[in-house]
């Protein structure tokens, strides 16, 4: 469990984090969206004991990162931001140092080395100094080292920033095999690995928290939830028979996709009389899709300027 | 202490798991060598002794103890590093102290590597033995001073040359505060109290009396508080200047 209370941290005028207060359970995934420069890494820097907070607290498991420090940091595991380790050394002489300075010793230390290394497919660089690793398997050395003493806490700062698409894949799959009996918290800014692997979204910028919901809670604030976007050859008539039906706001014609969006207002739903309308005037459309609303958008909805401050205002009622 | 063994022997690995090591100590080796056969005439002087040998140490610390000691912190700041190693469940004063042990066993490993000065004199005439012991203490306690100002410094700055420079010029301040040089530039600022306090920080003037081979517990105690304010500082930069 990591529970933080007004968390604060200021450097000089700058406050780079500004009272965050949450709360996240064993079994929770909560992803931690921002802009860069918004206080995610200082934040989770401030969690895992590097920094000291400036006003506030956190804890993990009970345990105050300031006061107890070393029950907490014994707790929990973390990925710094860009997955740092000690060049010089090997794969395999880096996961036994971590280990062993985790107080995990003898056979018990050979077999979560052993374990991590399955897991994050390390056989072949084992025997490599990590400088001469790639980018993607310096980051899965870093998760490597966050997970040895199998922790009940991770705090994972973009964990798969520089990876391909497969290994992207692979650690979000590591990530939801962990969830269940752990309390992680991910930093990113892929909006689609949000939908990937966190249970809770909290929206940080400006070093405060601007929305604090489930992904599918926040794709529902996006004006595009509960649209319907379809691909036609008669664009004539589909975008008639759109503007025909009461619910519709708006109808958007993207010229790249070639694809017509309708937008519903408010709390309607348009997709079946859209459905049926479509089918009772003949028009043929190759494809017809009920969006669940776009992350992206909302994203942007949320931490730019005044319609941000907004749902921070909202998000505090 | 388990955790200050565990920072310990990662430090001292990684200097062999880079030419920095071998490079160090052939360089030490050559140039303590050079130092004592061709400028402190060595066998010229037709003496069973190492004052040749030791009296260019300070001297050869002032450059290569710097140069050990201003990876200690910078590197592991501009790596990054210093995040993993400071979240791991180790106390900052166990870090602090493991890396600064690694660093000293290094430098102890290269002295000792100079064995065969000591087999040498060994060989011509009868010495005394015990007082080159004393010798070899003192330089040691004196080169273990320079690494712990160059672990303070080291942990300032993220660049290395700074650290090295800034460790060189401190040093050299501190070899030679028993000296006019030091002790005139005081003077004109400073009661007479202060400059006698200032005399009384020489490296050289304590490392000259242990390698009488007089081992004094009040220079011991002078070294081991050296090392454990410059130590103390280098926490306290540490955790000051972690976050930039």
């Amino acid at each position: 469990m990591i529970e933080t209370r007004q968390l604060s941290k200021r450097y000089g005028e700058l406050t780079a984090v500004d009272g965050i207060t949450f709360k996240v359970e064993a079994g929770q995934v909560l992803g931690f969206l921002g802009p860069n420069g918004a206080g995610k890494s200082t934040t989770m820097k401030m969690i895992a004991g590097f920094l000291a907070p400036s006003a506030g607290s956190a804890s993990v498991c009970g345990h105050d990162v300031v006061a107890d420090a070393l029950a907490a940091k014994r707790v929990m595991g973390y990925l710094p931001e860009g997955a740092p380790s000690y060049g010089e050394m090997t794969t395999r002489a880096f996961l036994h140092f971590v280990a062993e300075a985790r107080g995990i010793r003898g056979a018990q230390r050979a077999q979560r080395v052993e374990d991590v290394i399955e897991r994050l497919h390390l056989h072949n660089v084992l025997e490599q100094s990590i400088e001469t690793l790639s980018k993607g398997f310096k980051r899965r050395v870093g998760l490597a080292q966050a997970i040895v003493h199998d922790p009940a806490v991770l705090i994972l700062d973009e964990p798969t920033d520089g990876l391909d698409p497969n290994q992207k894949f692979e650690v979000r799959n590591l990530i939801n095999a962990m969830a269940k009996d752990k309390t992680i918290i991910v930093s990113t800014h892929i909006l689609e690995e949000v939908q990937a692997v966190c249970t809770r979204a909290i929206i940080i910028a400006r070093g405060k928290i601007l929305a604090d919901a489930t992904p599918a809670e926040l794709e529902a604030r996006s004006r595009y939830h509960q649209a319907v976007s379809l691909t036609t050859t008669n664009l004539a008539g589909a975008k008639d028979v759109l503007s025909r039906v009461a619910d519709v706001a708006a109808v958007e014609y993207d010229t790249v996709t070639r694809r017509l969006t309708a937008i519903p207002k408010p709390g309607r739903e348009i997709f079946a009389p859209i459905s049926e309308l479509l089918k009772s005037q003949g028009i043929a459309v190759n494809e017809l899709q009920l969006e669940s609303g776009r992350m992206d958008e909302v994203f942007r909805t949320i931490t730019h300027g005044d319609l941000g401050e907004d749902l921070a205002e909202e998000a505090r009622a | 202490m388990s955790n200050i063994y565990t920072v310990f022997k990662r430090e001292l690995a990684s200097y062999f798991a880079t030419p920095v090591a071998y490079v160090f100590i052939v360089i030490f080796l050559l140039l303590a060598g050079a130092f004592t056969f061709y400028i402190g005439n060595f066998y010229e002087r037709g003496q069973a002794d190492l004052l040749p040998f030791f009296n260019f140490h300070p001297w050869l610390y002032l450059f290569l103890v710097p140069a050990v000691g201003m990876r200690l912190w910078s590197e592991e700041r501009k790596s990054g590093t210093i995040e993993l190693l400071l979240t791991l469940p180790i106390t900052m004063w166990q870090a602090v102290v493991g890396k600064f042990f690694a660093a000293w066993a290094f430098i102890g490993i290269a002295l000792a590597l100079t064995f065969p000065v000591w087999i040498t004199v060994n060989y011509l005439g009868s010495p005394d033995n015990g007082v080159i012991f004393a010798s070899y203490l003192g330089s040691f306690l004196m080169a273990g001073a320079f690494l712990a100002i160059g672990s303070c410094i080291s942990a300032c700055t993220r660049n290395q040359v700074v650290a090295f420079i800034l460790t060189v010029v401190v040093c050299f301040l501190f070899l030679l505060a028993g000296y006019p040089l030091v002790l005139n530039a005081i003077s004109v600022v400073a009661p007479q109290g202060l400059v006698d306090a200032v005399s009384g920080l020489s490296f050289l003037t304590h490392f000259a009396a242990i390698a009488k081979g007089v081992i004094d517990v009040r220079d011991l105690i002078y070294f081991a508080l050296t090392i454990a304010f410059w130590l103390y500082a280098s926490a306290v930069v540490i955790d000051l200047k972690k976050a930039d």
